[in-house]
């Protein structure tokens, strides 16, 4: 066996293959080899770290040490001062943001800190694509407890008597989901797992599918035993080229090592998986969609009952759980329902990964037990808001969620908390915004994704969301009218309970959150015709701040409508009647003498 | 390999784990001196014995390296720090020297106590 005293882990997750981990990994390889060290130190491909913000993430073990933005050229001072002489590079480790100072070990980092890494625990630790990794870390044990322990049943009571709930938005309790799959009759049953992640600005699922696809796999056969399925299916979006590539080489090795196929672990159990690839709509993250998809059909959802439970794929019995759902499984049945049961909150039990994005200084993924304040995740794991603006809002759940003000910032976050406070889980989405953002245009914005996105079957949503949009189009335009709030939240109402599926049950979530909590900006805009963010472009006015100007006709001549006018050497003035607030005057301005309000 | 039993899957767990010594391991550690002056002193040379030992032996053996410590007059350098025990220091280490580290002190706990240049608490 060849022995490596180190281990070079460059993560190869799509965040870091985007900001180039792939030049760095190719130049490591070049690097060990001029230092001769290619015998010595292994370079092994991870999945995603999570902290994407930093990437490419390099990391050196045995040590641990965690360098971050590492280029191309800096691999020659990595390998030759670190790798050869043993002194590591300190200008490429992680510098904390208050102290200034270099933490050179992974588990120092604020970022990861606070974090309780259970699903993403082999995540940037592993090569996904070499299952024996997988197994070193106690991979597939959970299968053979279940398989050669365990009865069905006594699955399905370990997973209801642990608390897990259903990751991808709805918060269904699963074990009680599979005691339905299981008490369907039928011959042919399906486990089916939607990774048909489409919320903007969620990564959650495809980092688990990149970083750790076994995970997926084993918590999968894990829940096919218990329904009595023999056939799985993981509807993924083909937007995911890397999770998909590394899905079909992890079945591939799991089949090779009898961990997928015929007689697992000599139990009579077979279990095989398919890949089937979306194509991108969001109403595919339905359930009965996604199923009418997989089955060659347009993605639209049905009628339910009868729920997929008893009619699923094919018309057979089929249990469909999102990604992260099935990556706890495993970790379940290996600990115990009790070790899971104990984390997280009264009604919310484990863990929950959150992608961070927006006006966050750590973009990433954090994984923290259930019943973490927002201002945790965003503050102590995000590091706060980039520049130091001031914090506005988090849209938490996506399009279909809501967002959540400042002053519930000490909110616990678990399933109930949030949709008390008019958001919901939904996949874990964080967009945070600061005080630039307009809450009228964010509403518009998610409701024009959702709007877009509408299969068009039932007329609440195809319908009902068109309107709203063009009413929120003409606030921010400047032409919102008395009654138009009024009209907004009877058409939410109206959609919401008698829309045909959860894309337009919850449509109108981000309007009447943001009506919840900013409804004086709404009245602003209606009302004033102003936007008190001063975004909405429609809405603003620039101003020449008289004691700044020191006349020097910039602004004068860069505008296209002459609405500047002023003598040299003296302050000048803009005419609001002809202004177009194209903005060109103040881009130009050298000293900050106009502004936008 | 085809797994059939919790047993199959054990013997592969352990496979793994040891091409996953450097990652993952709380066991006894071997950490060599590779400043510009343990290098000229022949680091490279120990080093490339150890892990000729450890891989030989199958050891469960983290092997670090570490910059100079400033006792260049003593390189090369060894560490050898067991879980249960201080971290002792050996000097003037050559391959030869290394054999009866990993014999002597590593897998059997005696330290070569003619090499030891110094024993810290950890």
């Amino acid at each position: 066996m060849q022995i490596y005293r180190g281990h070079v882990l460059v993560c190869t997750g799509t965040g870091c293959v985007s900001s180039g981990s792939r030049k760095v990994k190719a130049e490591m390889e070049k690097q060990l080899e001029a230092f001769k060290l290619e015998q010595e130190i292994k370079v092994v491909e991870t999945g995603c770290h999570g902290f994407c913000e930093m990437g490419p993430i390099v990391i050196v073990y045995p040590e641990g040490i965690f360098y971050c933005q590492v280029k191309p050229e800096d691999v020659k001072e990595i390998v030759e001062e670190h790798l050869l002489k043993g002194r590591p590079v300190k200008r490429l480790m992680f510098k904390d943001r208050i102290t200034e100072e270099m933490v050179p070990h992974y588990n120092d980092i604020d970022f990861y800190k606070k974090q309780n890494r259970i699903v993403l625990r082999n995540c940037g630790f592993i090569n996904p694509e070499n299952i024996k990794e997988y197994i070193a870390r106690g991979g597939y044990e959970a299968l053979a407890k279940a398989l050669t322990e365990m009865t069905p049943e006594q699955v399905i009571e370990e997973v209801k008597a642990s608390g897990l709930r259903g990751r991808g938005g709805g918060g269904f309790p699963t074990g009680l989901k599979w005691g339905f799959a299981r008490a369907a009759k039928g011959d042919k049953k399906y486990v089916i797992c939607n990774a048909d992640e489409g919320d903007p600005g969620a990564f959650m699922d495809r980092s688990i599918l990149e970083g750790d696809p076994h995970a997926l796999i084993e918590g999968m056969a894990i829940a096919g035993y218990a329904i009595g399925a023999d056939e799985g299916y993981i509807y993924v979006r083909a937007e995911y080229p890397l999770a998909i590539k590394r899905l079909k080489i992890a079945i591939a090795q799991a089949h090779e090592m009898g961990l997928l196929g015929e007689d697992i672990f000599g139990s009579g159990f077979n279990f095989k998986l398919n890949i089937k690839e979306g194509a991108g709509a969001f109403v595919c993250g339905e359930e009965t969609a996604l199923i009418a998809s997989i089955e060659g059909r347009r993605g639209e959802p049905r009628v339910r009952p009868p729920f997929p439970a008893n009619k699923g794929l094919w018309g057979k019995p089929s249990n469909v759980n999102n990604v992260e759902t099935f990556a706890n499984v495993s970790r379940i049945i290996v600990n115990g329902s009790q070790w899971f049961a104990s984390m997280g909150t009264e009604k919310s039990k484990g863990t929950k990964v959150f992608a961070l994005t927006g006006k966050v200084k750590n973009t990433g993924l954090a994984e923290v037990t259930m019943g973490l304040t927002l201002r945790e995740i965003i503050f102590d794991i995000g590091g706060g808001i980039i520049n130091n603006k001031k914090f506005k809002a988090v849209q938490i759940g996506g399009p279909s969620g809501g967002c959540i003000p400042e002053q519930l910032l000490d909110l616990p976050i678990d399933y109930d908390s949030l949709i008390q406070a008019g958001a919901m889980m939904g996949s874990g989405g964080l967009v945070v915004m600061d005080e630039d953002t307009c809450m009228v245009e964010l509403a518009r914005f998610f409701l024009n994704f959702t709007q877009l996105e509408s299969c068009g079957k039932c007329t609440p949503c195809r319908e009902g969301t068109k309107i709203m949009l063009d009413i929120l189009e003409r606030i921010t335009k400047g032409e919102g009218k008395e009654g138009d709030i009024e009209l907004l939240e009877s058409l939410a109402v109206t959609i919401k309970s008698t829309a045909l599926c959860g894309l337009g049950q919850t449509a109108p979530n981000p309007v009447l959150a943001t009506l919840r909590y900013f409804r004086d900006e709404y009245e602003a805009h209606i009302k004033e015709k102003r936007c008190p963010a001063g975004v909405c472009s429609a809405l603003a006015s620039y101003t020449i701040l008289e004691d700044k100007c020191k006349g020097c006709t910039a602004c004068a001549r860069v505008c296209p409508v002459q609405a500047i006018s002023g003598e040299v050497k003296k302050p000048h003035k803009i005419d609001n009647s002809k202004c177009i607030r194209c903005g060109a005057c103040m881009e130009t301005c050298k000293f900050s003498a106009i502004i936008k309000k | 390999m085809i797994i059939k039993t919790a047993e199959d899957l054990k013997k592969v767990k352990e496979e793994a784990l040891d091409e996953a010594t450097a990652r993952i391991n709380d066991g006894t550690q071997i950490m060599v001196g590779m400043g510009t002056c343990g290098i000229a002193a022949g680091a490279r040379e120990v080093m490339a014995k150890i892990m000729e030992e450890v891989g030989k032996r199958n050891l469960k053996v983290a092997i670090t390296w570490t910059g100079c410590i400033g006792m260049c007059e003593k390189e090369v350098l060894v560490d050898v720090i067991r879980p249960d025990s201080k971290r002792i220091t050996y000097g003037n280490v050559t391959p030869q020297v290394v054999q009866r580290i990993i014999t002597e002190h590593v897998i059997n706990g005696n330290i070569v106590e003619d090499y030891v240049v110094g024993k810290l608490d950890k």
